[in-house]
C-alpha cells in the first residue's frame, strides 16, 4: 500500500493539474484528507464495482470545490488522470461541481448546497428495503452546508429511525457564516446519532472514527437479515453516525 | 373522507406493494393513516418521513438510485411547489426517475385557501426534462395509468383531484369525443365534462385527454386537419395557457388561432364552493361558452 507521506505528495501532484477552479480553493483541499482515508481505507469501491450492488456509496453532498474529489477519483484508478487538465472545458467530464451521469464512481450531482443528505437517506432504505445489508452510505458535507435546512429534515429523521448504515462526514472549517454554537456533533446527538469530532488532517484519527462509525450498525449485518424479516425496527439495531472533521478555518 | 381518486390511488399503490418488490410509497404524513396496513406488511418499503417534504423527495431520489421504484404523495403545492429544487435535481439532474403523485388540484382546497392551491404545478414539471404528466378525470383511470407508470423507470406526475367527468374515457393522445367543423376543443382531465356542456350544440370537435404530457402533437394535427378550421380551444385545469407551447409547436406549418383556457395567475383571495372558484376563473360550462364562442366569432 502506498503510504500517507507519498500518498499526499501524489495527491498534491494530481491536484496541481486540476485549473480553473479558483473560486472554491480554499474549500477544495479542506475535504482532501478526508476522502483519501475514504478512499485509502474505509469505502468498499473500486473502479471495477462501481455498477456493484454491494458497494458502499459515498456522496459528496458539498460538491463546491471538487478538486481534492476529482484528484482522489484520478488517484484510486476511478478516472483517468488526464481529465484533470481540462476542468470545466467544454468536452471535459469534470465541472466546477460534478454530474454524477458523467463520472465513473460519483454517485450524484452536486453543488447546490443540502442535497445529499436526503439522497444518502434515501440509498440508504433503498438498500436495506430489498436485503442489502452490507453497504454503507456516507454523505460528505461543509459546516456552512449544515445551513441548509434541508439536512435538518435528514438529520432528524434518520435519528429517528435509527438508520445505522449512514455516515454523515462534516468537514468544519468554521465557514458557515453564523456558527454552530455548542457544536456540529451536538446538532446530531440531540436527533440520536451516534457522533465523533476528530482532526480532520489525522489519517488514523479519520480511519478509527469512521471504523467506530461503521460498527454502530454491527447488530443489525450481524442477523444478515433485513430488518423486515427479523421483525425488528432499525432504532433497534443502531444509529447513524456523524463524523465532525475539523480542519483549519477557510479564512 | 378520502376522495375517489386519491382512494383508487391508495389501494392500487398498496396492491402494487404486494405485486412488485420494486414499488415503495413514499410519504410526508399525508394519507398515512390509510396506509398503515400496507406499512406494516412492507415495513422497509412503506416510508413516513413526516412532515419533511424536501426530505420525502429527496429520500424518492435515493431510493431510485439503488433501482426502487418510488412513489412520492402528498398535496400538490407541497409536492411540487415546496420541494421543487429537489423535483429537479434529486430526481431529474441524477437522472432518476419516480411517481409523484399529488392530490389538491388547484383549487380542489377551495375552502381552504392559497397555501393550499398549486395551479401552477404542471407548468413547473414543464421546466424539467422528458416528464409524463397523467390528469386523470375519472377515479377509474387512476388504477390503470399507475399500474403503467409503475412499470417503467421514467419520471411520471400523477394529478389527482376531487373533480371528476361523469364516466371514464380513454385518454392517451388526445381522443375524440364529438366532431365538428368549427373548431378544436382539446379538455384535459376533469374539464371534460364542463367542456361537454359548454360546447353542446355547437358545430366543434371535442378531444379528451388524461396525458397532456407527452402532448400528443399528431393527433391535434390530425384533428385539426380532420375539422377542417384551425382554430384551436385548450381547456386545462391548472394555469390557463399551459399547454399553448406545445399547440404552437405541433401547429408550427399551420396558420392557426389559439384561445388557451385554465385557471388564472390571480390570486383570488376567495373561499367558497370548487364551483365558485370555477366561477373566478371563468371555468363554469356558461362560462366557457361565452368564451368560446366570442372566439369563433372573432
Amino acid at each position: 500500500m502506498t503510504t500517507t507521506a507519498a500518498t499526499t505528495r501524489d495527491l498534491y501532484r494530481l491536484l496541481s493539474r486540476i485549473t480553473g477552479d479558483e473560486k472554491h480553493g480554499p474549500s477544495a483541499t479542506s475535504t482532501l484528507d478526508v476522502l483519501w482515508v475514504l478512499y485509502d481505507r474505509i469505502l468498499r469501491v473500486r473502479p471495477e464495482t462501481v455498477n456493484d450492488p454491494e458497494r458502499d456509496r459515498f456522496l459528496l453532498s458539498k460538491g463546491h470545490g471538487p478538486a481534492a474529489f476529482y484528484a482522489v477519483l484520478a488517484a484510486k484508478g476511478f478516472i483517468p488522470v488526464d481529465w484533470l487538465d481540462d476542468l470545466g472545458g467544454r468536452d471535459s467530464r469534470l465541472g466546477f461541481h460534478p454530474d454524477g451521469t458523467l463520472i465513473p464512481g460519483v454517485e450524484i450531482g452536486s453543488g447546490s448546497l443540502g442535497h445529499g443528505l436526503g439522497l444518502g437517506v434515501g440509498m440508504a432504505l433503498g438498500l436495506r428495503a430489498q436485503g442489502l445489508t452490507r453497504p454503507r452510505v456516507f454523505v460528505l458535507l461543509g459546516d456552512a452546508e449544515l445551513d441548509e435546512g434541508s439536512n435538518h429534515e435528514a438529520i432528524a429523521y434518520a435519528g429517528a429511525v435509527g438508520l445505522d448504515s449512514l455516515t454523515a462526514v462534516v468537514v468544519d472549517n468554521e465557514s458557515a457564516t453564523h456558527g454552530w454554537p455548542g457544536g456540529i456533533a451536538s446538532r446530531f446527538a440531540v436527533n440520536g446519532w451516534h457522533t465523533s469530532t476528530v482532526d480532520g488532517r489525522d489519517h488514523d484519527a479519520l480511519e478509527r472514527a469512521f471504523t467506530e462509525a461503521s460498527e454502530t450498525g454491527e447488530p443489525a449485518s450481524q442477523t444478515g437479515e433485513p430488518a423486515s424479516q427479523t421483525g425488528k425496527r432499525a432504532s433497534e439495531t443502531g444509529k447513524p453516525s456523524a463524523v465532525i472533521a475539523t480542519v483549519e478555518r477557510k479564512w | 373522507m378520502v376522495s375517489p381518486m386519491r382512494d383508487e390511488f391508495i389501494h392500487t399503490a398498496t396492491a402494487l406493494l404486494d405485486e412488485d418488490p420494486r414499488v415503495a410509497v413514499v410519504l410526508a404524513d399525508i394519507s398515512a393513516a390509510e396506509f398503515v396496513g400496507a406499512a406494516r406488511q412492507h415495513p422497509d418499503r412503506v416510508i413516513n418521513v413526516g412532515i419533511r417534504e424536501q426530505l420525502l423527495v429527496g429520500v424518492t431520489g435515493g431510493l431510485a438510485q439503488t433501482g426502487l421504484r418510488p412513489i412520492a404523495h402528498t398535496y400538490a403545492p407541497f409536492l411540487v411547489e415546496r420541494a421543487f429544487e429537489q423535483v429537479k435535481l434529486d430526481l431529474d439532474h441524477q437522472g432518476a426517475g419516480a411517481i409523484l403523485v399529488s392530490v389538491g388540484a388547484s383549487y380542489d382546497s377551495s375552502r381552504v385557501g392559497r397555501t393550499h392551491h398549486a395551479p401552477g404545478d404542471v407548468a413547473l414539471i414543464d421546466t424539467l426534462g422528458n416528464w409524463t404528466v397523467h390528469v386523470p378525470g375519472h377515479p377509474a383511470e387512476v388504477e390503470p395509468l399507475l399500474r403503467a407508470a409503475a412499470g417503467h423507470d421514467d419520471p411520471v406526475y400523477l394529478r389527482l383531484s376531487t373533480q371528476a367527468n361523469e364516466r371514464a374515457h380513454d385518454g392517451y393522445g388526445l381522443v375524440p369525443i364529438r366532431h365538428g367543423k368549427a373548431a378544436t376543443v382539446v379538455a384535459v382531465g376533469p374539464m371534460l365534462d364542463p367542456v361537454l356542456a359548454a360546447t353542446d350544440g355547437l358545430d366543434v370537435t371535442v378531444a379528451y385527454t388524461h396525458t397532456p404530457r407527452p402532448f400528443d402533437k399528431v393527433g391535434l394535427r390530425a384533428l385539426v386537419s380532420g375539422t377542417g378550421s384551425a382554430d384551436v380551444v385548450l381547456v386545462e385545469p391548472y394555469f390557463a395557457g399551459t399547454s399553448a407551447a406545445q399547440v404552437a409547436d405541433a401547429l408550427v406549418a399551420v396558420p392557426h388561432r389559439l384561445l388557451a383556457l385554465g385557471v388564472t395567475r390571480t390570486d383570488p383571495r376567495r373561499y367558497g364552493s370548487v364551483e365558485d372558484h370555477a366561477r373566478y376563473h371563468g371555468l363554469t360550462p356558461e362560462q366557457l361558452r361565452e368564451s368560446v364562442r366570442g372566439f369563433l366569432a372573432a
